[in-house]
């Protein structure tokens, strides 16, 4: 059987888990290292990535139905977000959560131009778009282009304003809560609340 | 308890800064489009280890104040198509900051 004749019928790029570029066979011979030298064990690498995996935009949506709802829990979560993630069980680990509100006048765009800064703890692992080098040079460059094309279109009186996740601070974005959504509870206003509006590339819709 | 060895912050929200136009060698977390660019400082975030000395395994320290610098999208980009009040908001750490003098201001 050749690679091309493997027992199904749709087209694929040649699928080679063995493919591994420069960074892929030092990242592999470090772990190795480490783990030869009794610095970390493979179940402990394992658990790790599992962890890492099993973070969903979820929690962070909770966070910011709770802002929703409670006026005095979104000031205490502009002024600290790493606080405030706490009263929620959410832990930042060694960075800091700043929380950034969208308003009627302000719109925040979140991008890590020099490599993929992400609030993992909240929303788990980044999009691959959100690596992307287009999406990391363009989102500080023509942030309003960006947002079009994931069909958000900014009206000219309101600022755009993109935070660039270089260093210690990571970022939250507050979207504005959806008209019409007065009478629903915090876990169905959590459902509104997507990834991507948590980003700032979108914004949340009561549909 | 003893402290944790740190550079005192030199600079307050409000202050105009900026950026060393340098290119050192080494794990710099100081993004190149706002080298040698002027702004505002937003916040001051904490002290944190110096990611330059981190990098390579030494302390980090002292820590370094870190700031939240605010740019104008225009003066970043002069051809810059979005609207005036479109701003960028950097991580900087105190040692790549400088402080803008007046007369530079008003120039």
């Amino acid at each position: 059987m050749t690679p091309d004749d493997h027992g199904h019928a749709h087209p694929h790029a040649p699928i080679d888990d063995d493919a591994g570029g420069y960074y892929a066979v030092m990242q592999q011979a470090v772990q190795e290292l480490l783990i030869a030298k009794g610095i970390v064990t493979a179940d402990e690498v394992r658990r790790a990535v599992e962890a890492m995996d099993e973070r969903t935009p979820a929690l962070d949506a909770r966070v910011v139905a709770r802002a929703w709802r409670d006026d005095a829990f979104k000031a205490r979560l502009l002024a600290d977000g790493t606080a405030a993630c706490r009263e929620l069980g959410i832990e930042m680990g060694p960075t800091r959560l700043i929380a950034v509100e969208n308003t009627p006048e302000v719109h925040n765009l979140v991008v890590c131009t020099l490599c993929s800064c992400y609030p993992r703890m909240l929303l788990g692992l980044p999009p691959d778009w959100y690596k992307s080098r287009p999406y990391r040079s363009r989102a500080v460059r023509e942030p309003r282009a960006v947002l079009r094309e994931f069909g958000t279109e900014m009206p000219d009186h309101v600022a755009v304003k993109v935070h660039d996740s270089t260093a210690d601070m990571r970022y939250l974005v507050l979207p504005r809560r959806p008209e019409g959504t007065e009478d629903l509870d915090e876990a169905a206003l959590a459902a509104l609340v997507t990834r991507d509006c948590m980003i700032g590339v979108t914004l949340p819709s009561s549909a | 308890m003893s402290r944790v060895p740190e550079f005192a912050a030199r600079h307050r929200p409000g202050d105009r800064v900026r950026v060393r136009a340098a290119a050192p060698p080494g794990h710099v977390r100081t993004p190149w489009y706002v080298r040698g660019k002027s702004g505002t400082v937003e916040r001051l975030c904490g002290t944190f280890g110096n990611p330059e000395e981190l990098a390579y395994n030494r302390s980090g320290e002292p820590r370094q104040p870190l700031y939240r610098v605010r740019f104008r999208q225009r003066e970043l980009w002069p051809d810059y198509r979005g609207r005036d009040h479109d701003t960028v908001e950097v991580e900087i750490y105190q040692h790549w900051l400088e402080p803008v003098s007046t007369a530079e201001r008003e120039a």
